[in-house]
This record gives C-alpha cells, structure tokens and sequence, in this order.
C-alpha cells in the first residue's frame, strides 16, 4: 500500500508523477499534493498515471475534489497515460466525460 | 497494614526468594505480580521506586555509585510514566468513541432498514454488508399499489460516519420526491441536485435506479456512475450487462440521465450490485466479473434470496473473511 509522487515544474505547468496504489490510505497524500497545484489560476496540472496499478473510489473523489477546485480557481487538469484498467473506473463513473484524460495505455484489462 | 504496606511486603518476598535462587517459578510469581501492578494502575517509576527501598532494606550498604545510578533510573522512568499514563486516557477515549460509533450504526441500521417487497410476480433477493460497523452502501425499495417496485442502490464515496450521513440525506429527499418515483432518469436528476449542494468536494455518489411495472413486466432504469449491473435472459442462458451512462451524482450541477428499459420475460434477471463486490482483492488478485457472474450461475437454481446469501459467503470466503469494502448484491427475478 504504497504512493509515489514525484513533482517537476516548468513554469506554469505542473507534472505529477504517480506510482502505486490510490486508496482510502494513500488518497489524502495525493490531495496534498494537487489540490495546491489546481488552486492556482491559469496554470496546468497534468498528472500520470501510467504506474497508478491501482484506484479505488476514494481515489476518484480525489480527482473529483481537484475537479472543482480547478473550475473554481481558473486552471486546468490533465490526467494523462493512466492504464485500461484505472480507465474503466473513469469511464464507468462518467468522470471521462468531465474530465481531461489523454493517452489510455492499452493492454491490462 | 494499607495496600501499599502490603504490596512492599509481597515484592520484597518474591524478590528475596530470587535473589536466593533464581527459579522460573519465582518469575512467573514476579510476571504474575507486575500484572496485579498494572491493573492497579502503578505507573512505572513507582514500581522502580518500589524496587529501590526493598533493596535498600536488604542490603543496607548498597555502594553509593549504585544508589545514585537509581535515582538517575527514576528520572528516565518518570518519561515512561507520562507515556503510560497518557495511553490510559487514549484507551479510555477510544472506547468512548467506539460506543459512539455503535449508537451511529444502530441508528443507521434502524433508518435503512427496508423491508423488501413482497409483490407476486416477483421473486426478490437482498443482502448488504458493511465492511466496517457503517456501511457506506445503500439500498432501498419502494412497492406502491399498483404493484410497481422501484429499487434504488448506491455507494458513497468515503467510507464511515460522512458516508453514513450522506445516506440520511439521499433517503429524505428520495422521500421527499414520491411523485418523481415512475421516472428514474427524473430521480437521479433531483438527487443529483441536492447532493451537489451538500456534499464535500472529495465526496461522490453512485447510485443505480430502476423501476419494476408488474403490469407491463418492464424495468425502466437509469444509472449515475454506478458499476453496471447483469441482466439474465433465460431464455439464451445469457448474462449482459446493464450498461447506463451517467456521471456520479455531486460533481455537475447540470446533469441529465438517459433513461432506460428493459423488458422481463419468465426466469429472467436484473442483478443490482455495488462496486465493493466487484472491487474485492482476494489473496489471488481482483474478483473479475466474470467470477460474480460465475457465482450467479452455479446457484441461479436457488431462489433469489438464496442466490445473494450464498455469492455472499463465497466472496467472504475467498478473502479469508475480512471484507475490505461495503458488499451489497440484489436480484429482482421475474416468476414464471
């Protein structure tokens, strides 16, 4: 039950590298790390998902939380090379038609 | 002789008796003896205290280095004494929540408790679990005269009392709204509204609506983000999925919910679940579908009630007996 986040800044784009499992454990660590990011106006948050092996709905709420606060504050957010299997969640939740999401790797599902 | 006499005198004894010979018996009456201390709620620099004036007492001409050396131990034990005292006060805090926690779940479990309905056309099954003592799963049914049952299911993200609240306030609106009942796509709208409103922004719902008309023997349904359920035709032998798009309730304002049906001819199925079912990590992996769907199968001869109690304990076996997320199966099976 393990998260990895690494972050890399170039100007007003964010990159969020995201390795391991989001659950109700390691959800808040990611919420500290995004929320901050989408709260700022006009910049970009594009987060990775390609090593996310797993996310449960406490995970999505996550997303859903930055979501709004990205609405709110005037940013933008991009989930990008998350995996079929995390893609599925998305989709089944409908958050796929609200949110940003580019690159689905194929293949695990 | 007060307790603290009398406690002097037992230590000294069994320390005496040790120091004579050093038998497992007498450390067994020493293990024994810190137990009754602990109850009594000694802290540990008075039990080293304790230990320091036996040994003074029986050997008077204790070296000084010795004697100065415990006065420094006491100083060090005083730390672990706060560390003691302050896991009492945790302890006692934490059965206080606890009793809490049970007062909430009985609440919930007096406010959900539906009761499944009892039409002749149908034969129903139900069953939730909670992971924990509330469950972040929802259920509900609705049997009007006419014979029609809605049914409602829903899982709220988050788990424990915010979720348990959460639930409080979708069953009153869904009370609040009877007349919206005919119109699932129209339920879901409404919900989605008050939920919008009210919940934090981590917060989300999924939730499935259908409606059973007995005089039509037609479900009509409509889903928001919720893990698509089964429909079973009998008659191909054939499980499909109940797909429906929607987004989860509480995250747009403005969202519309496409309504949709199905028809139910003798034997066939509709199979209502929460993700927790389809979410469950056994030791061997996730539990695909597929595998519920397999369950399904190999007890589809059972009546529906069956059905759900013993997918049930299957799942429950296979992850050993701890259930990592809320559980909620229903089945409406149209009779012959």
């Amino acid at each position: 039950m393990n998260l990895q986040i690494k972050q890399e800044d170039q100007g007003n784009t964010h990159h969020l590298y995201i390795a391991g499992e989001v659950d109700a454990y390691t959800a808040p660590q990611l919420r500290e790390a995004l929320l901050p990011l989408t709260g700022k106006e006009s910049h970009e948050t594009l987060v990775h998902l390609g090593d996310v092996n797993y996310m449960d709905s406490t995970g999505l709420g996550v997303f859903v939380g930055a979501l709004k606060s990205s609405k709110e504050h005037g940013s933008t957010l991009k989930l990008r090379g998350m995996t079929s299997r995390v893609q599925r969640l998305f989709e089944i939740t409908g958050l796929d038609e609200v949110i940003d999401i580019e690159d689905v790797k194929g293949g695990s599902k | 002789m007060d307790d603290r006499d009398l406690q002097y005198e037992k230590y000294k004894s069994i320390l005496e008796n040790y120091l004579e010979e050093q038998s497992e018996q007498t450390l067994y009456k020493g293990q024994q003896f810190s137990r009754k201390m602990i109850e009594q709620q000694i802290s540990p620099e008075e039990a080293v205290s304790l230990h320091v004036s036996v040994l003074e007492e029986l050997f008077p001409d204790l070296p000084e280095p010795l004697k100065n050396s415990y006065d420094f131990l006491l100083e060090m034990m005083i730390g672990y004494g706060f560390a003691y005292r302050e896991h009492q006060s945790l302890r006692n805090r934490q059965q206080q929540l606890e009793s809490e926690i049970e007062v909430a779940a009985n609440m919930q479990q007096t406010l959900l408790a539906g009761k499944k309905p009892e039409v002749d056309s149908l034969d129903i099954g139900a069953i939730s679990k909670p992971a924990k003592k509330m469950n972040g799963d929802y259920y509900h049914f609705v049997q009007d005269e006419n014979d029609c049952v809605s049914v409602a299911i829903a899982d709220i993200i988050g788990k424990g009392i915010p979720a348990a609240l959460c639930m409080s306030m979708i069953k009153y609106a869904m009370d609040s709204a009877p007349e919206q009942r005919m119109q699932p796509g129209a339920v879901l709208e409404n919900l989605n509204r008050v939920v919008e409103q009210n919940v934090d922004p981590n917060m989300f719902i999924t939730m499935f609506y259908g409606l059973y008309d007995s005089r039509v023997h037609s479900f009509y349904y409509a889903g928001a983000g919720h893990e698509p359920g089964f429909f079973y035709d009998s008659e191909k032998d054939q499980f499909e999925e109940l797909f429906t798009k929607g987004l989860v309730l509480g995250v747009s304002k403005k969202t519309s919910y496409r309504e949709y049906q199905r028809v139910l001819n003798g034997n066939d199925m509709v199979i209502m679940l929460s993700d927790g079912v389809t979410e469950c990590r056994s030791s061997r992996g996730f539990i695909e579908r597929d595998e519920i769907v397999a369950m399904i199968r190999k007890y589809i001869h059972l009546s529906a009630q069956e059905i759900v109690d013993s997918v049930y304990k299957e799942l429950e076996r296979l992850q050993e007996f701890e259930l990592r997320d809320d559980f909620t199966l229903l089945i409406l099976r149209r009779k012959v």
